[in-house]
């Protein structure tokens, strides 16, 4: 039982993550069809810059907030210098100028920090917290915590503000969207800087556990993407179920089948589940309601 | 005055003359190949440091054989492929006599049928075991095995009177060699290699392997980890979250300043094996490798302005057994230098003691090895 409880922690600690990167796939899907495969480079950034701020002698909540900054700017000048300019090709151009941007970004990132991993202080003690047996870190509670509060403030903002419906909108039905007034261009320059902010505060959250360096967005990436496809490409509620399961799945798989497997067991399943619900778990069907 | 002034310039100048055409000679071409970029960066860079400046000393004291040395240093950024082509072009392009390096592994093995075709000594600074088992007639390697990494352990273990271990390891090449060492050397020493977990490269949360070992019937008495770079220091830090308390031991591969840096508190109390350069102030005065060590260290940290590795250390050692093998062959010719290299005895470097022989290309026992502890955030020497 306990050892259950321990790989369910494990799980849902490392399924967050995935979770948050998987919904800033999710919103930038949304406002343009693009797969953003620099996703992970915003997670990396909001852990590398909060390491350097920190480490400048920038008190840690101040440093946060400056790489949530840098990750958003980064977001936006992605938008504006390499996704605007090339607003009329298709889709698949545009996921193949985010690999190359995400490239661009870990290169510089290089250069300006180090290659070395690194970390900064848990926010609130590194003395586990034990269950039932099973042990937990602080930490992994402001991971959860941190994932439900942004969940949840994101579903505030689609729902209740008028911009978040023209979000909406814009996923819905682009053109309609553009027909009623709703500048569109706005709208994806929004979805590229909330998934940086996103994403940043998943490589902020995530650091103290899981260290972090430059190169961590490359993998990231993979991860929350399949857990994007799993949940359903397109559905914020989808890409968290998406991240947890995933998570569970390595953990639980490490923890009862084999550690060596462990990725191949995740992804068998996930591929499994594809085969059966092609649109993921909580998918839109092919055809759309009007 | 005037003429006994010229007198004596000239008398100088002819001693200049004197000394210098042998100088003026060609120079002696050392070859290396790094991997001072890209993912090894870290072991490579301090070895590119360390050859530089020693190079330059031997030349300001005087050269080898009375000729300078020039070094010709490739970078391979930790690709097998750019390591053989640049091999490739020491031995048809600069035509060097003999060379030094080889940072990973990997690296190595590309270069090696190069070097042995045109049987030119190789000198590697990487740790695989394949380098030199089984012996190939040119090539020789500074680093401790993790073959050596595990006897080492199992040697601690024993004097503890513990024999249930629990193996956790990387799926990358260092963890899967070390892994496949371990097994295989386990049974040497009454070890029983009771749970055996892996995880990949980039994983972040090894909290499921270690609570399948701390859950393995019979109980474990100790946790090895084989790995080098961040894992380990998750593996540590997860170790201390699951309260473990049995003894846990890591490889040389993590004998840095950063590993203790990221593993934190959690680090209190790990064991491993390293280099005797690791703990260059609390050697005792008699230790046959304390001089050495120490002398390179302050020399390497006073002009590179960082701290010294034990990686840094594998190039010392590679650069001034080749110096030695070509001073005692008294000659440039390959076969005649490796015949040097391979009589090397007694030759004390950062590594250890090395003793060659035509079955031994790295000379090195466990000895080499120390057992270290951190204690208070840093390294302490138990034996």
């Amino acid at each position: 039982m306990d050892q259950l409880l321990q790989f369910v922690f494990s799980g849902l600690t490392v399924g967050a993550v995935y979770a948050l990167v998987a919904l800033g796939f999710t919103l930038i899907y949304n406002a343009s069809d693009v797969i953003n495969f620099a996703q992970g480079e915003f997670v990396m950034l909001g852990g590398m810059v909060t390491v350097f701020a920190h480490a400048a002698g920038v008190p840690l909540p101040l440093a946060a907030l400056l790489a949530v900054a840098v990750a958003v700017a980064t977001g936006l000048a992605l938008h504006r210098l390499a996704i605007e300019p090339a607003r009329g090709a298709n889709a698949v151009t545009l996921i193949i100028i985010t690999i190359g941007a995400s490239i661009l970004i870990r290169g510089l990132a290089q250069i300006v920090f180090d290659k070395q991993f690194h970390r900064f202080p848990s926010f609130s003690g590194e003395d586990p917290i034990s269950v039932l047996g099973a042990s937990i870190l602080p930490q992994s509670l402001w991971v959860l915590g941190g994932a439900a509060v942004i969940v949840a403030a994101l579903w505030l903002f689609m729902e209740r503000t008028l911009l978040g419906k023209a979000v909406r909108a814009t996923a819905a039905n682009r053109l309609a969207a553009r027909l009623v007034g709703i500048d569109t261009a706005l709208v994806l320059a929004l979805a590229f800087g909330v998934s940086g902010a996103i994403g940043a505060l998943a490589g902020i959250l995530v650091t103290p556990i899981t260290l972090t360096s430059v190169t961590v967005g490359t993998l990231l990436a993979l991860k929350g993407f399949a857990a994007a496809m799993l949940g359903g490409i397109g559905n914020p509620v989808g890409a968290v179920a998406g991240g947890l399961v995933l998570g569970l799945l390595e953990a639980l798989a490490a923890g009862f089948i084999s550690s060596t497997y462990k990725d191949a067991v995740a992804f068998v399943v996930i591929i499994t589940v594809l085969f059966v619900l092609p649109q993921g778990l909580l998918g839109k069907r092919a055809v759309e309601r009007v | 005055m005037q003429r006994r002034q010229l007198i004596g310039g000239l008398a100088g100048a002819a001693l200049l003359a004197l000394a210098t055409p042998s100088l003026a000679q060609a120079p002696i071409r050392i070859g290396s190949v790094l991997s001072i970029t890209g993912p090894a960066s870290f072991l490579g860079d301090p070895e590119a440091r360390t050859l530089r400046l020693y190079i330059d000393r031997i030349n300001q004291a005087g050269g080898v054989l009375g000729r300078r040395l020039e070094l010709v240093l490739y970078d391979d950024g930790g690709d097998a492929n750019r390591a053989r082509t640049f091999a490739t072009r020491l031995v048809e392009d600069d035509r060097v006599i003999a060379v030094v390096g080889g940072t990973t592994t990997g690296t190595s093995m590309a270069m090696i049928p190069v070097f042995e075709e045109a049987k030119i000594p190789f000198i590697s600074l990487a740790g695989g075991i394949e380098i030199i088992e089984p012996v190939k007639p040119f090539t020789f390697k500074t680093p401790h095995t993790d073959k050596m990494a595990c006897e080492k352990i199992f040697e601690d273990l024993k004097r503890r009177g513990l024999t249930r271990v629990g193996l956790i390891s990387g799926t990358g090449g260092f963890g899967a060699s070390m892994r496949n060492q371990c097994l295989r050397v386990a049974g040497n020493f009454g070890i029983q290699i009771v749970a055996d977990e892996r995880y990949g490269p980039g994983d972040t949360d090894m909290t499921p392997q270690l609570t399948r070992i701390r859950n393995v019937a019979g109980g474990v008495q100790a946790v090895i980890n084989a790995d080098f770079g961040q894992g380990p220091a998750i593996v540590t830090r997860n170790f201390a979250q699951l309260n473990m308390g049995v003894p846990l031991y890591q490889s040389h591969g993590v004998a840095s300043r950063s590993f203790i840096e990221l593993a934190g508190a959690a680090a209190e109390g790990v064991r491993l094996p390293a280099a005797a350069l690791l703990v260059a102030e609390q050697l005792p005065d008699n230790d046959p490798q304390k001089r050495v060590v120490m002398e390179y260290k302050q020399l390497f940290e006073s002009t590179q302005n960082q701290p010294v590795s034990t990686f840094g250390g594998h190039a010392y050692d590679g650069l001034m057994i080749l110096v030695e093998a070509i001073k005692r062959a008294n000659s440039t010719d390959g076969t005649k230098i490796r015949d040097a290299i391979r009589a090397t005895r007694g030759f004390i470097g950062t590594g250890g003691v090395v003793n060659m022989s035509a079955t031994d290309h790295m000379g090195l026992d466990l000895s080499a090895f120390r057992m270290i502890e951190i204690r208070g955030g840093t390294w302490k020497l138990i034996d």
